[in-house]
């Protein structure tokens, strides 16, 4: 691992965002317009309490899996990656590369997000505020790390956004914003103890609902660094500097 | 000069790709300084004999050695220069950006950014980004990356496909300079008639070296005027 080649590759990754603008304002603009459809829609009901938390760690992931899913798609296809594996590149200072650039732009993200939704929204936050933009970060990770990883298995952008219905989805549906996930039949329940956005949902609703919480979150979170910290693993595998 | 001298030398190399045997035993060698060019219809092995050299292709048997190393190994990492046939490089970075960032991870000086866009000509198209390029200044782009860093070897596969013929002889010219100030270069293409402007020529047909010789040589072995009857000749010979 060598500083100078993760911090050039971060740059690198903003730079190619930033001749991007419609990206951009995609990325930053979204979340938050989906956040106050949500609260417009449960207006005069106690649901957006319960799902508003929940949203806010689900935009980074699922738009962090799909962005970086296609853009390291395209260097495995597109020759580059090989081009840098011929070079001094170590196969960490490319993973964590991507990952901090990709979780800067979470920060600003989730920043807009979370204001949005506390401010404008008046989405009750009985905890720290600064939580919840903790956690919409490691989501953001979480996404990008999957995504590394998920790369590996597509040989065209049509086979990666299948792998968000295939791979995503059933995490949110069994993520507990539907309904509660102690109230889900025992094998679904177990299941979704073993996903690792169930555990990013629940920290993102306990910071809402409790003040006092923040040891449970933090928990809850050291569980989604452990399954980024797998795919990290399982995507530098995944990288070969030789190939059949 | 003994055989650890040379820039390239491959020994009995076999390479098999999806169950079959691409590089059937290839003996090749790069002598230091020298402008070889690696010739041979498409489909012959030549990319994949390319990738062994470089060390992104597993071999099944054999040897490559680099500049006195294992083929792959990461002391070579920055001594050689490597350009696939697609331009790897970022579409949606501007010229310099994209040198700029090769050169960071090579650990190549700053300066070395400016000295390589003059050397492939592209400084007054320093700031463009590389998606609005034409396809002759693209590959400039991919074979600038390549000579970032010094480096002592350049593989180049198929760098002037496609290229009209005042760039092709632009690069041919520039590839005989780098191996005149002690580079050696091996550089493919499928194109007999750039056989001249080689030192040496390597003929690769269907995973075999079926020739390695001067382009004088070439000429007078086979009775012939130009590359492309040279060639034909040569398949023929071997085919009986």
């Amino acid at each position: 691992m060598n500083g100078r080649r993760t911090i050039a590759t971060t740059v690198r990754v903003l730079t190619q965002v930033r001749h991007d603008p419609r990206t951009i304002a995609l990325l930053l603009l979204v979340p938050s317009l989906l956040i106050g459809l949500m609260s417009w829609i449960f207006s005069g009901t106690s649901v957006f309490e319960v799902v508003g938390p929940a949203l806010l760690g689900l935009f980074p992931f699922t738009v962090m899996f799909l962005i970086t899913s296609i853009t390291t798609l395209r260097e495995r296809r597109g020759g580059t990656l090989e081009r840098l594996m011929t070079m001094p590149m170590g196969r960490a200072d490319f993973i964590l590369g991507y990952a901090l650039a990709f979780g800067l732009i979470a920060v600003v993200q989730a920043l807009i997000a979370v204001g949005y939704a506390v401010w404008v929204c008046g989405l009750t936050v009985a905890g720290d505020p600064w939580l919840l933009v903790l956690v919409a970060v490691v989501n953001a990770l979480l996404g990008t790390t999957l995504g590394l990883f998920v790369s590996a298995f597509a040989r065209t952008e049509f086979q990666v956004v299948q792998f968000m219905p295939a791979l995503v989805f059933p995490q949110i549906l069994l993520g507990g914003i539907f309904i509660p996930r102690d109230r889900m039949p025992d094998v679904l329940r177990i299941i979704s103890d073993w996903l690792p956005l169930s555990h990013s949902i629940a920290a993102l609703q306990k910071v809402a609902a409790d003040a006092n919480s923040t040891s449970e979150v933090l928990g809850e979170l050291a569980i989604v660094g452990w399954f980024a910290l797998a795919f990290v693993v399982l995507a530098s595998i995944t990288l070969r500097r030789q190939t059949r | 000069m003994t055989s650890s001298d040379a820039a390239i030398e491959t020994t009995t190399l076999r390479v098999r790709r999806g169950g079959v045997e691409v590089l059937h035993g290839v003996e090749l060698r790069v002598p230091p300084g020298q402008l070889v060019g690696l010739l041979g219809p498409s489909g012959s092995g030549k990319s994949t004999l390319m990738r062994a050299i470089v060390g992104a292709q597993r071999i099944d048997g054999g040897e490559v050695r680099v500049l006195g190393e294992r083929a792959g190994s990461p002391a070579l990492r920055r001594r050689v220069g490597y350009v696939t046939q697609a331009p790897s490089v970022y579409d949606d970075l501007t010229v310099a950006q994209n040198l700029a960032y090769f050169a960071r991870i090579l650990g190549a000086p700053r300066s070395d950014v400016a000295r390589v866009l003059d050397e492939v000509d592209l400084a007054p198209l320093a700031g463009r980004l590389v998606s609005r390029l034409s396809g002759g200044q693209l590959t400039r782009v991919s074979l600038g990356i390549a000579l970032l860093g010094s480096p002592r070897l350049l593989v180049l596969d198929e760098p002037t496909v496609g290229l009209d013929p005042v760039l092709r002889r632009d690069l041919w010219r520039l590839f005989a300079r780098l191996a005149a100030s002690g580079v050696s270069l091996l550089v493919s293409s499928h194109v007999m008639d750039e056989a001249r402007r080689c030192d040496r020529i390597v003929l690769l047909y269907q995973g075999s070296v079926l020739a390695d010789l001067t382009p004088e040589e070439l000429l007078r072995s086979t009775g012939t005027t130009d590359a492309d009857d040279a060639f034909l000749a040569l398949v023929a010979g071997a085919g009986r």
